[in-house]
């Protein structure tokens, strides 16, 4: 990245630093995996402490998303709200976090209360941070309070200290502000591997759909490459806290610096993974070629790429933005692993990019990505298929601290809006929000980070400008729940479920919100056809969730579980689930923490979990079944021309499941029948899942479960018996 | 009449199973394929000639996303 003139301003950066609060500490060795201390940190009144991590917890969180639910559960009250002091950002690795053979082990786990939902959010992110604070001697990192004036706190593991600095000079946007810290925190060039930074940006401050970067060092690039926290507002929650970054310097990273039970035994695991990746990647997905984004030309070819706020699957301008025109764009055959030994290396970015707009107009930078999400997301799902706009918006998203998916769903939801005249000139500003033009959404965007314009409005959230629009401008509210895609107040991600059942329950009963990462069935249900049965769907989203789980608990990324799969994966009874590599996480668990777990005990650990985290939603008011119900688009059709496109797949599912006469009805009649007939579904399909997980028709854990799972502490037995 | 992943599908004369997951555009990279009950490896799509009446599972072993 050409940043410049940052070295120039380090040292009037640097001078105007004021320490706040310095505390010393020696940092233990780390056993199986476990540093046995978390830090806490209340930014009002600048106190820092350390705290002893009990047994008791370790067994039950596990650590990761674990950790994070268990601080948050105990700072939070059921009235706390997002922005109250109360609320805390908690970072935390897990166990397996930070070791460095095994493909896709350095991912941080965030949690907070989310600005959009009110409720509880999880995020799963790269970048060195996680590995690099626990070697630091912290499984976890708790964030409270309020500062007063903008700060950046420091922990320097090898030092022993943590330091709260004010911090007013330095920019708030994170490629610049992570090089600015870096020059300063860093003792020499080499030194700079050893840092990582979190920070959010600009439009973190001004919207509620702010990201956090994490930082890693890329030794080639010679710049602090940015992976993204970016679900459900946690960069606004840390503005909000008026911190501006949140820096770690630990120098030492080893291949046993966990301490683990058996080394040997997770070099052996690593080593079949790396042969694996090495061996097949290049026919199966491609990830270190051009990472997730080899997926925009399959999800299109099955009908499943968001276009036009997802209102279709597919476009015949989609091949302009596929991973043929990204591979392009992108640097090859660097190491471009988030984290120490990911082979998987997935982690693509653009060197040298010009920007063509904004404040930074001029400048090259270093683009991270561009993921499947944000091409879905930014590009075809506002209808724009232009793979420099891409670019642009995926390097002005990250500095300016803004997640891809919720800007990209929000901004096609609002193009639609435009299209059907609910929002107009006189409402943007004169910005022509029409789907496809990418000029306008960058438009929106600057005005995002400046908290200026139209971006202020479009900065809510779709939960909150449905409510605007309804009771400002009057619009109707049938129909914009029914378009704005959002559940809980998250922000869909960006794949069409609408022939999928299972996949609409995969999004809407997700615990934060609709967010993939719990259960994506859309293959097994609509193409494979191989769970048909209320019963068989209800079977996955009881298992995918719970088992996906379990990457959070521990500080693993999810894609090397199955973006690659062994050779002979087709021919075991549960391909799906890729039980080789399932067998391998638990080894290495059992080999990282000198425990002796099996693949039942693995769920165990994660149901548990899961469990909890949807009694954190009922504390916060939530977690009931009116919070589980999608919007309609993401199952059906909801206007004509949406019915339409798919007129002869829907006339069949009337005449031959509903045994109704298609020819002789209108088209509103016809969307009328099939919407009644898919809530009917959905209902049947809420019903099977709830069950199956062992929660009341309500949607509430039964206290039954709670107690079988070892999960029934006080609060969480009388907010279950409450309802 | 073909039967593809439990659906009806229509046959036509000429159909192979590489054409066919052509026009199904079924791109993903991994797939599982049995034409009968029968396993059939990814080298052979091209020359596995589909018949009318046949059971073809079109498996695409992923829960992923
Ligand atoms: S697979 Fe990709 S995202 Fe996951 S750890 Fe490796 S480089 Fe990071």
């Amino acid at each position: 990245m050409n940043v410049t003139g940052v070295k120039d301003n380090v040292e009037k950066i640097k001078e105007a630093h004021k320490l706040l609060k310095r505390y010393e500490y020696t940092p233990g060795e780390i056993q199986r995996g476990y540093a046995n201390k978390t830090l806490y940190i209340n930014v009002s009144d600048n106190i820092i402490e350390a705290k002893e991590v009990p047994e008791e917890i370790k067994e039950k969180f596990i650590g990761g998303k674990g950790f994070g639910l268990w601080y948050l559960w105990n700072a939070v009250k059921s009235t706390t709200k997002w922005d109250d002091p109360e609320n805390e950002i908690v970072i935390s690795p897990g166990p397996i976090g930070g070791i460095t053979q095994y493909p896709g082990a350095g991912k941080s786990l965030v949690v907070s209360l989310s600005p959009t939902t009110g409720s509880v959010i999880d995020s799963n992110v790269g970048g060195h941070f996680g590995p690099l604070m626990k070697f630091s001697g912290w499984d976890a990192l708790e964030i409270q309070g309020k500062a007063e004036k903008d700060i950046v706190i420091l922990i320097d593991g090898n030092k022993g200290v943590v330091e709260i600095y004010e911090a007013p000079l330095e920019s708030l946007n994170s490629h610049i502000l992570a090089e600015e810290l870096t020059e300063i925190f860093a003792e020499s060039e080499e030194d700079k591997r050893n840092i990582s930074i979190v920070s959010a940006g600009e439009a973190a401050e001004h919207t509620l759909l702010g990201v956090l970067n994490f930082s890693f060092y890329d030794k080639r690039k010679k710049v602090q490459r940015l992976k993204q926290a970016g679900r459900g507002g946690i960069g606004t929650v840390f503005r909000n806290k008026k911190i501006k970054a949140v820096v770690v310097r630990y120098k030492g990273v080893k291949g046993d610096s966990n301490n683990p039970a058996d080394v040997e035994k997770i070099k052996e695991l690593g080593l079949k993974l790396h042969r694996e990746i090495k061996e097949l990647d290049k026919d199966q997905c491609r990830m270190r070629e051009i990472g997730t984004a080899h997926l925009v030309e399959i999800m299109d070819d099955y009908d499943l790429l968001p276009v036009h706020n997802f209102k279709y699957g597919s476009h015949k301008d989609s091949r302009k933005i596929d991973s043929k025109v990204l591979v392009k764009k992108v640097v090859q055959g660097s190491p471009d692993g988030c984290w120490h030994g990911c082979s998987m290396a997935c982690a693509k970015a653009a060197q040298d990019y010009e920007l063509k707009t904004g404040p930074y107009k001029g400048h090259k930078v270093v683009v991270d990505g561009p993921e499947y999400e944000t091409v879905g997301g930014v590009g075809s799902n506002c209808g724009i298929f232009d793979p420099d706009y891409i670019m642009e918006c995926n390097f002005y998203c990250d500095t300016y601290g803004i997640d891809t998916i919720s800007f990209g769903t929000t901004m096609a939801f609002l193009m639609e809006c435009y299209e059907n005249n609910i929002i107009n000139k006189d409402i943007t500003g004169g910005i022509e929000l029409n789907f496809g033009n990418g000029d306008a959404a960058m438009e929106v965007l600057h005005q995002m980070a400046k908290g200026k314009g139209f971006g202020k409005i479009a900065g809510q959230g779709i939960r909150r400008i449905k409510k605007l629009l309804t009771e400002s401008y009057g619009a109707d509210p049938k129909f914009l729940n029914d378009i704005g895609m959002e559940v809980k107040g998250l922000e869909y991600s960006q794949y069409v479920s609408k022939e999928s059942l299972a996949q609409q329950g995969g999004y809407a009963l997700a615990n934060k919100g609709p967010q993939h990462d719990e259960a994506w069935l859309i293959f097994m249900d609509m193409v494979n056809n191989q769970i048909p049965t209320f019963e068989d769907k209800a079977e996955a989203l009881h298992y995918f969730p719970i088992f996906r789980t379990w990457f959070g608990l521990n500080g693993l990324c999810k894609l090397p579980w199955n973006d690659v799969e062994p050779v002979d994966n087709h021919m075991t009874d549960e391909p799906a689930k890729v039980p080789e590599h399932v067998e391998n996480y638990v080894q290495l668990f059992n080999s990282v923490t000198g425990k002796n777990i099996d693949k039942k005990e693995m769920l165990l650990q994660s149901e548990r979990v899961y469990n909890f985290q949807r009694v954190f939603n009922l504390k916060m008011g939530f977690g009931t079944r009116e919070h589980d119900i999608p919007p309609y688009r993401s199952m059906g059709p909801v206007t004509e021309e949406e019915y339409l496109s798919r007129e002869e797949r829907y006339d069949k599912q009337l005449e031959n499941i509903l045994g109704l006469k298609p020819e002789e009805m209108s088209t509103a009649e016809k969307i009328e029948a099939l919407r009644k007939y898919k809530y009917e579904q959905y209902e049947k399909l809420v019903d099977a899942v709830y069950k199956r997980r062992g929660w009341t028709e309500k949607g509430i854990p039964s206290v039954e479960l709670m107690e079988k799972l070892g999960m029934d502490f006080p609060e969480v037995i009388r907010l279950i018996e409450k309802h | 009449m073909i039967r593809v992943n439990h659906r009806n599908m229509d046959f036509y004369e000429g159909m192979t199973l590489k054409s066919l997951i052509k026009d199904l555009k079924y791109s993903f990279p991994t797939l599982m394929v049995k034409v009968n009950g029968e396993l059939v490896p990814k080298g052979k799509y091209e020359e596995t000639r589909i018949r009318d009446g046949d059971d073809i599972n079109i498996i695409h072993p992923i829960a992923g996303g």
